[in-house]
């Protein structure tokens, strides 16, 4: 393993290291030593463009998480020309990244089974993909889309404004009668550019880009941009934040798989859980209100610690509520678990498989749901997680039913691991300054959201300021997941199915 | 089945009495609602809070609330504590130069009621389209969280529905992207008139945090007229229920509900 330990800039979750440390390969051993990590069972986190600041050529950043030995691979590689070779057809979890750099610089995937844009915004190089001109409007979703052809194959197409109050997206089912051949999502109505706003000198609204990346996982996308600022200019923050945090995120896992839950309810028309848990969501939701006054955690993660404190006769109200939540939680799922009907449009719905989840790099509980055992706060933990282990829930069957529980297991993991926190809290500041970040260098941050593997990856210029800033929000991976999983059900099962994965619009778009 | 019953005696009656004759629900203590500029706290020359303000809320010592997005960054760059904020949570107003709250001003102009004809209409009836233009599911998820047992949006009804053939107006989150500016143009024409427009949060009414940035428009009032700005980021579902009533004439005057005397009295602690 020598030499893969050569090849690689090899750190620790929360690193930084300085970017001429980083090794700098020809393409083709790039190429190869992602092939042999990938069948190591490491997986792509992030793969993504910069365009360096000593020679102005795009280079290809790659980073690699290997679970197994609770380690984190960086190597990048210089391309020139207007294309490389597409490692999609090898490695298809790099299927989406490599649309992506084609659409943000111009640079082809040479051999991409599926070249299309991601988000249908121009070219940040200036050079297009698809050779469009500078004046031709483009749309999201005016593309070719996969079609059956046949003579009682039907297209239906939804979106982006559809049905219920969500963001905007466009799915292309083809169909045969109620079957689903083939399902195409088509996103990017959401597109803010968030990397291209945060790039520059450093901004006071930095951080509230990070809070709307994807407002429902503030608390997941902001700790992980505060452990970049903080890795960036060493900053030793304070214990008793490190597990305000934790207990924050864990709220935030709390509140969206309850409520998700209740959604599943509510599709396969079965009202009361589905009643009872839109209300217990709330409730959680309110309980972060009570840490910092905003129900989603806005103002609460801070770099250098947390925006606010926790006392005697907060904690003990906190416990309380959680006590009540926790038993109305698990009478109003269980009663899922008993319910024939509810059941017979789980069980066997949706179905993911261990080999297609492992293969596309699928993340969170979709892939613990078909027995894939990742959890970033087991395998590469981060802050109050180095300390206290919540145990990873996994389900072998993949399907709607699994996804379900497993969430529901996730629940009751998150609800002890809160309690067991704030009874030990321990005490001290909660914040600490800050200051300058370090310049050319780089800093990642992995951390495990409601919906999985959240990436952030910062390369600083000269001043400090960021030169990338690169958000890989766990929707990216899992889009396509959703997508397969579609395939051969019946259409009406597409809002079970949808439901199940709730995955992001505007965290995909950014 | 039983256990179902069993189960749904146990979760007892959960949506809150508000507005009849019940209180609003507490908030948090933490809650920031209306803020206050207390001007004879500030130096001569000073300029903290709109230099710290990241979404340009604070000139001139007037806090644009369509731009707030009720962060800390001013209480935190002010030493003096000449910025407060309250815990009222009624915000939303029917024009948008009556979102600007004024040094020493202590109330806005809350929304009023739709005229007659509209109210005859809307009043007792109003079916929405929500749209959601470049928003981050925070003002969706607090717009949905209004039709759950909870809150029960229901029976005052208000119903958000699929189609925009079947709304009578327009809920807009998110600054509009230039992605979603057809669709959300076409979805209102698809609306038969007589038609409402509802902003919900700081990006749909002023672009918020993504005011002039160059892939999003800076809010939907350069594009479409409206009738109701509800701010915040994302507004409390309170605040956006007490829009809605307010809007369709549904408060009963005087009966304000809100905690007196003094909504200025607490002092939010933070580090």
């Amino acid at each position: 393993m020598k030499q893969t330990d050569a090849a690689f800039a090899v750190v620790a979750n929360n690193c930084t290291i300085p970017v001429s440390d980083i090794p700098l390969h020809p393409f083709v051993v790039f190429e190869r030593l992602i092939l042999d990590a990938v069948a190591a069972d490491q997986r792509v986190s992030a793969l993504f463009g910069v365009v360096s600041q000593k020679s102005g050529k795009l280079e290809l950043y790659v980073v690699l998480s290997d679970d197994a030995q609770n380690q984190i691979n960086i190597c990048r590689a210089e391309v020139s020309g207007s294309g490389y070779p597409s490692l999609t057809p090898k490695i298809p979890q790099a299927h989406l990244f490599e649309r992506e750099i084609a659409e943000q610089f111009g640079i082809l995937p040479e051999g991409h089974p599926w070249l299309k844009p991601v988000r249908y915004c121009a070219s940040w190089s200036g050079k297009d993909a698809w050779n469009r001109t500078a004046d031709e409007p483009i749309v999201p979703a005016v593309t070719d889309f996969y079609r059956v052809e046949g003579e009682q194959i039907h297209e239906v197409a939804v979106g982006p404004v559809h049905a219920g109050v969500i963001e905007p997206g466009h799915f292309r089912f083809q169909c045969h009668g109620e079957l689903m051949y083939h399902v195409e999502i088509a996103l990017g109505y959401q597109y803010r550019g968030i990397e291209e706003a945060m790039l520059g000198e450093r901004k006071n609204r930095n951080i509230h880009y990070i809070e709307t990346a994807a407002g429902d996982t503030t608390v997941g996308h902001t700790i992980t941009y505060c452990q970049i600022i903080e890795a960036l200019s060493h900053t030793q923050k304070p214990a008793r934040a490190q597990v305000i945090r934790g207990i924050a995120l864990e709220l935030e896992r709390i509140a969206n798989h309850i409520g998700d839950l209740g959604a599943l309810a509510g599709d396969v028309g079965y009202l009361p859980t589905s009643s009872f848990c839109g209300r217990i969501r709330g409730d959680f939701l309110n309980i972060t209100a009570l840490i910092c006054g905003n129900r989603f955690g806005r103002g609460l993660v801070v770099p250098g610690g947390t925006g606010y404190d926790l006392d005697d006769s907060m904690i003990s109200e906190i416990l309380t509520r959680l006590a009540v939540l926790h038993q109305e939680a698990r009478d109003a799922v269980n009663l899922l678990w008993i319910t024939p009907s509810v059941m017979a449009r789980f069980e066997d719905t949706g179905i993911l498989t261990n080999e297609f989840a492992i293969k596309m790099g699928i993340t969170g509980p979709a892939a613990r749901a078909a027995g894939v055992g990742r959890d970033i706060r087991y395998d590469q933990p981060s802050g109050v997680y180095r300390f206290s282990q919540v145990p990873v829930s996994t389900c072998e069957s993949g399907d709607v039913f699994a996804r379900a529980f497993v969430r529901w297991m996730e629940i009751e993991q998150s609800l002890e691991f809160i309690t067991a926190q704030l009874k030990a809290l321990s005490k001290g500041s909660i914040r600490v300054a800050y200051g300058k970040l370090e310049p050319e260098s780089l800093s990642l941050a992995l951390n495990e959201g409601w919906r999985g593997e959240i990436c952030h990856v910062a390369i600083t210029n000269t001043d400090g300021g960021f030169a990338r800033y690169k958000i890989v929000d766990p929707s990216f991976h899992n889009w396509i997941g959703l997508a397969q999983v579609l395939r051969n059900e019946e259409i009406s099962d597409f809002p079970l199915c949808n439901k199940s994965f709730n995955l992001s619009y505007c965290g995909h778009d950014l | 089945m039983f256990k179902g019953i069993l189960t749904r005696i146990k979760q007892g009656y959960k949506t809150i009495e508000f507005p009849d004759g019940g209180k609003a629900p507490a908030l948090s203590t933490r809650f920031k609602g209306l803020p206050f500029l207390d001007s004879e706290k500030c130096p001569e020359n000073c300029n903290r809070c709109s230099e710290a303000c990241s979404v340009d809320a604070i000139s001139h010592k007037i806090i644009d609330l369509g731009r707030c997005i009720f962060c800390d960054d001013c209480l935190q760059a002010c030493p003096f504590e000449a910025i407060t904020f309250s815990a009222d949570y009624r915000l939303a107003v029917r024009k948008r130069e009556d979102l600007l709250v004024k040094p020493l001003q202590k109330e806005i102009a809350l929304a009023e009621e739709l005229d007659k004809q509209l109210r005859r209409i809307f009043g007792r009836s109003l079916h929405l389209r929500q749209v959601s233009a470049g928003g981050c599911n925070a003002c969706e998820a607090d717009i949905n969280v209004l039709s759950t047992i909870g809150w029960d949006i229901g029976r005052f009804g208000i119903k958000f529905v699929a189609s925009p053939r079947h709304a009578d107006g327009l809920l807009i989150t998110g600054p509009v992207t230039k992605n979603m500016e057809m669709a959300l143009m076409k979805t209102y024409e698809a609306v038969p008139e007589p038609k409402l427009v509802i902003v919900v949060g700081a990006c749909a009414i002023s672009g918020g945090i993504y005011a002039d940035n160059i892939h999003t428009h800076s809010g939907v009032g350069s594009l479409l007229p409206i009738d109701l700005f509800v701010p915040g980021c994302p507004p409390q579902p309170l605040t956006i229920l007490d829009g809605l009533l307010r809007l369709t004439g549904r408060l009963e005057k005087g009966s304000d509900l809100f905690s007196k005397p003094d909504p200025f009295s607490k002092k939010i602690e933070f580090y």
